[in-house]
């Protein structure tokens, strides 16, 4: 941390310390990077297959590679199904395995359940199964890594798109402003929802089209902003002096104005982040969203509402939504007061 | 000023005898205002730094009290905490009291302060552009002032704003007061915010630099009014200024402050004659003196343009054509040999900052400019890139013009990395020479500009233009933002510079004395037409035009 600070410059630096002198924006902060961390590692949580498989002397791991059931003598040619009894005693008979803390992963119909699905919260299900006889647990683990990692890509993306689109507006102004004004507020008004209706249509609906199609309105969101910031840039004294330096327009852009441009857009980026996790969960909830059977938070709000004699699937899913999008907002609080310079905490 | 709150150590307060002897009234009733032992903080995350250190002084009934010194001594935050106008809590007073009729100001809640703010002491601020609301009437922007203290109703109140119209000696008030602050000029908007400060007859008025945004001639005309309406009203009359001219004019008494501290207090004639602390001569020395540099007579001509003009379209109709324009700069036709300095004069608004964006090809500009045989108004952009380097440009603000997320070294080294392939070392080199030449410490090159003080950014300013070897530089105020006695050096810098590099200077400002320093050739600009030009000496001693008479009657006299 401390090598990362010294490379910063001074104003940098008092906006860092600003942000990890408030708890709440710092525990939030680390909490939500353990959550995500441990997420981005759902396979070794929450899986049917066994993380280690020791047979025979070797060392198996089926989250890795897939091994035919022949592999630990069994009959099939076909990937070992290691949820089956019988292939549990093949590998109990030469050696053993150690199994993830959850031994489901998200796609798991558990067959045998005590109640019909979806069944209540027991010693085996933290959380009960939703209606198709699936580990909530699993389920939400996975939901919430697809909801993050769906929300950071679009997130980059709009920043991207929309920096840029949004500097060159404000850079050059005059004709190209006036189109990219005009076009902005038409593309504003276009109907999402239904565009989303007609392209699931069209095309299966996966996690890459849905962010192609969100990403396709969601880059506006920055446009004024940089924009704004770029018309006021570009009238200061030292790019007036760049320019008089002979400094290319792109260079200009990039390393005089863009720097001033950046505290609006990192200011609003941890409320973009929430923002998509709330619309990509709206989408899934509608059924526009990710694919059938993929996890997600949005379908489990949609079976809560669904199952409304299972309350632990509607409190699960809220839940975990409350606790991510504060986290996310508590973040987005502390970054917008670290970048505030008249603020002054106690 | 980072001081941590360290102990004063004792400063010799000059003696107070006789300070009041000059209002008859004051003397030996008590003081209107007393200030004892004030001292204003601020606190920054866990950084305290103290601006104000425990400053005394009384103001008598009648009686002008003037605050000088440069930026940063501590004098506007002085006067704002009289009125508790600091941002609490982020400002905080480790010491001190205000008494006025008898109660402590600094105790008091910011409701009760309301009382007092606008009512029993009115407050002038430096720019009366935004110390106005601009989407309220004069009528109502006064009136406020007046009902929220008197409880009437504006109606009843036009009698009373119609009198302070004509206090401030405003013509035609009744027409002016369905105005808005953008259809009056500088001065006059000054005149308003002096109504509005004496809208409920205060017996203390506290002025901010009151003249510093106005150009000089209506300078003079508004301390005429401060000085009459005090002396009509009895007012105690706080004056902060950095001018001691203006003071000379205005003040009793004088406290001189460096760096939050009263250095000397003392009469204002005791203060001209006699100064007693080391900081006050070197205040009143800090006048731009000496003689442009010597150069031979015929040198030939670098720069000239011929029917140069600028224009803003400011009304257009529904297909885009323009309907009303602006003239920025009428047919300028300016002339320029190599080695000397042209001074460009004239007034806030005259045209004579548009004139040297245009001929730096900053703006879009008719008519043609010629620099060294060629005519740059006609090459295209990306052609005139490369000759950039030949024509420089420094600005007025040095807070302005600085990236304040570059180092001193990566600001002054961008021209070259546009203009030659040097390698890093060579670049590393050029910088340190360049930094040297213009005064500044090659070890301050990692810095960041808000490190630097105000005069030293204005070097680094000038070594960003000088590292690329212009034969050109434009100045565009470059020495006003600046305290006197840091003018003073750029002055002497600037002339070094041109007897040594043959430099040619295009020097704007608004400072006479600063152009009578440096130019060898005087351009008068007024609303965006050069009234005169000619040789400095002649322009300077022997004035034509009347308009130029005037300007030199109000700065040089």
């Amino acid at each position: 941390m401390n090598s990362l600070k010294q490379r910063l410059n001074p104003i940098n630096q008092r906006r860092l310390g600003m942000f990890f002198s408030n708890p709440r924006a710092k525990w939030s902060l680390w909490i939500f990077l353990v959550l995500f961390t441990a997420s981005l590692f759902s396979e070794f949580i929450a899986n049917n297959k066994p993380v280690l498989v020791f047979y025979d002397g070797g060392i198996y791991s089926p989250i890795l590679t897939s091994y035919s059931e022949t592999t630990f003598g069994g009959d099939f040619e076909t990937e070992a199904d290691y949820s089956d009894e019988y292939v549990i005693e093949l590998i109990n008979e030469k050696g053993w395995a150690i199994w993830p803390p959850i031994p489901y992963s998200y796609d798991t119909h558990i067959s045998g359940l005590e109640h019909p699905a979806p069944s209540p919260p027991t010693s085996k299900n933290w959380l009960g199964t939703d209606d198709q006889a699936r580990d909530v647990v699993a389920r939400v683990i996975y939901g919430f890594r697809i909801s993050i990692l769906f929300a950071l890509t679009l997130t980059i993306g709009s920043c991207i798109v929309g920096v840029f689109v949004g500097a060159v507006q404000g850079y050059f102004g005059g004709k190209i402003d006036l189109v990219g004004q005009r076009f902005l507020e038409i593309w504003g008004g276009l109907p999402v929802l239904f565009l989303l209706i007609i392209m699931a249509n069209i095309v299966t609906p996966s996690f890459w089209w849905l962010l192609a199609i969100m990403l396709l309105f969601n880059w506006t969101a920055l446009v004024d902003v940089v924009r704004a910031e770029f018309l006021r840039g570009r009238n200061l004294d030292y790019v007036r002096a760049a320019k008089a330096l002979g400094v290319p327009d792109n260079k200009i852009m990039a390393r005089h104005i863009l720097p001033n441009a950046m505290v609006a857009t990192v200011t609003l980026v941890p409320f973009l982040l929430a923002g998509a996790v709330t619309t990509l969960t709206s989408l899934d909830f509608l059924g526009f969203g990710m694919p059938p059977g993929s996890p997600s938070l949005g379908e489990l709000v949609a079976q809560g509402k669904g199952n409304l004699q299972a309350p632990w699937l509607a409190l699960t899913a809220f839940t975990v939504l409350a606790a991510l999008l504060t986290l996310l907002v508590f973040i987005g609080e502390g970054v917008r007061d670290a970048f505030d310079p008249r603020l002054v905490t106690r | 000023m980072n001081s941590k709150l360290m102990t004063t150590p004792a400063i010799p307060q000059p003696s107070l005898s006789g300070a009041s002897e000059p209002s008859a009234l004051a003397g030996t009733k008590t003081p209107l205002l007393s200030v004892k032992d004030l001292s204003v903080a601020f606190r920054q995350g866990d950084e305290i730094s103290e601006v104000v250190d425990k400053i005394s002084f009384e103001i008598h009934r009648g009686e002008t009290l003037a605050l000088v010194g440069e930026s940063g001594s501590g004098k506007s935050m002085t006067a704002l905490s009289i009125l508790k106008l600091l941002p609490y809590p982020m400002a905080f007073h480790p010491s001190g009291e205000v008494w006025f009729e008898s109660e402590n100001l600094l105790r008091f809640s910011q409701s009760q302060m309301q009382r007092i703010r606008g009512n029993r002491i009115g407050m002038i601020f430096q720019e009366p552009m935004t110390a106005l609301n601009p989407l309220h009437t004069i009528e109502k922007q006064i009136g406020e002032v007046i009902c929220q203290h008197r409880g009437i109703k504006l109606r009843q109140a036009r009698p009373l704003i119609l009198n302070l119209l004509a206090k401030v000696q405003i013509p035609n008030a009744e027409s002016r007061l369905k105005s808005y602050p953008h259809e009056l000029s500088g001065g006059q908007r000054q005149r308003i915010m002096i109504a509005m400060a004496l809208a409920n007859e205060p017996d203390i008025l506290i002025a901010d630099e009151p003249t510093t945004a106005l150009d000089v001639t209506v300078q003079k005309e508004i301390l005429q009014l401060l000085k009459k309406l005090q002396r009509d009203e009895e007012l105690g009359l706080l004056l902060i200024t950095h001018d001691l001219n203006v003071v000379k004019h205005m003040a009793q008494k004088v406290i001189v402050m460096q760096r939050g501290r009263a250095v000397e207090t003392a009469d204002c004639s005791l203060i001209f004659t006699k100064p007693a602390h080391e900081y006050t001569r070197k205040l009143l020395l800090g006048k731009p003196q000496g003689r442009p540099v010597e150069i031979s007579s015929d040198t030939p001509e670098l720069l000239s343009t011929k029917q140069l003009c600028v224009s803003f379209t400011t009304q257009k109709s529904v297909f885009g054509r323009p309907l009303k324009q602006f003239h920025a700069v009428k047919n300028a036709n300016i002339c320029i040999e190599s080695g000397k300095t042209l001074g460009i004069v004239g007034e806030s608004g005259s045209g004579k900052s548009t004139l040297a964006l245009a001929i730096l090809r900053l703006l879009k500009s008719t008519g043609e400019i010629n620099f060294k045989g060629s005519l740059i108004s006609e090459i295209r952009e990306s052609n005139l890139r490369a000759m950039r380097k030949d024509f420089q440009v420094v600005f007025q603000d040095p807070f302005a013009s600085l990236s304040p997320r570059m180092t001193a070294a990566e600001i002054i080294q961008e021209g070259l990395n546009v203009h030659s392939k040097l390698s890093a070392e060579e670049r590393a080199q050029r910088v340190g020479d360049v930094m040297n030449e213009v005064g500044l410490e090659v070890s301050m090159q990692n810095r960041y500009p808000h490190e630097f003080s105000g005069g030293q950014r204005q070097r680094i300013a000038i070594a960003r233009a000088l590292i690329l070897n212009p034969s050109l530089l434009i100045l565009d105020e470059p020495t006003s933002a600046l305290d006197k006695t840091v003018q003073v050096q750029v002055v002497d810098l600037l002339r070094n510079l041109q007897r040594h590099r043959h430099l040619t200077y295009i020097f704007i400002s608004h400072d006479l004395q600063v152009v009578k320093a440096l130019s060898h050739k005087i351009i008068v600009m007024k609303d965006g037409e050069i009234v005169e030009q000619g040789d400095a000496e002649q322009v300077l001693t022997r004035p034509r035009e009347p308009y130029t008479q005037e300007l030199m009657a109000a700065s040089l006299g």
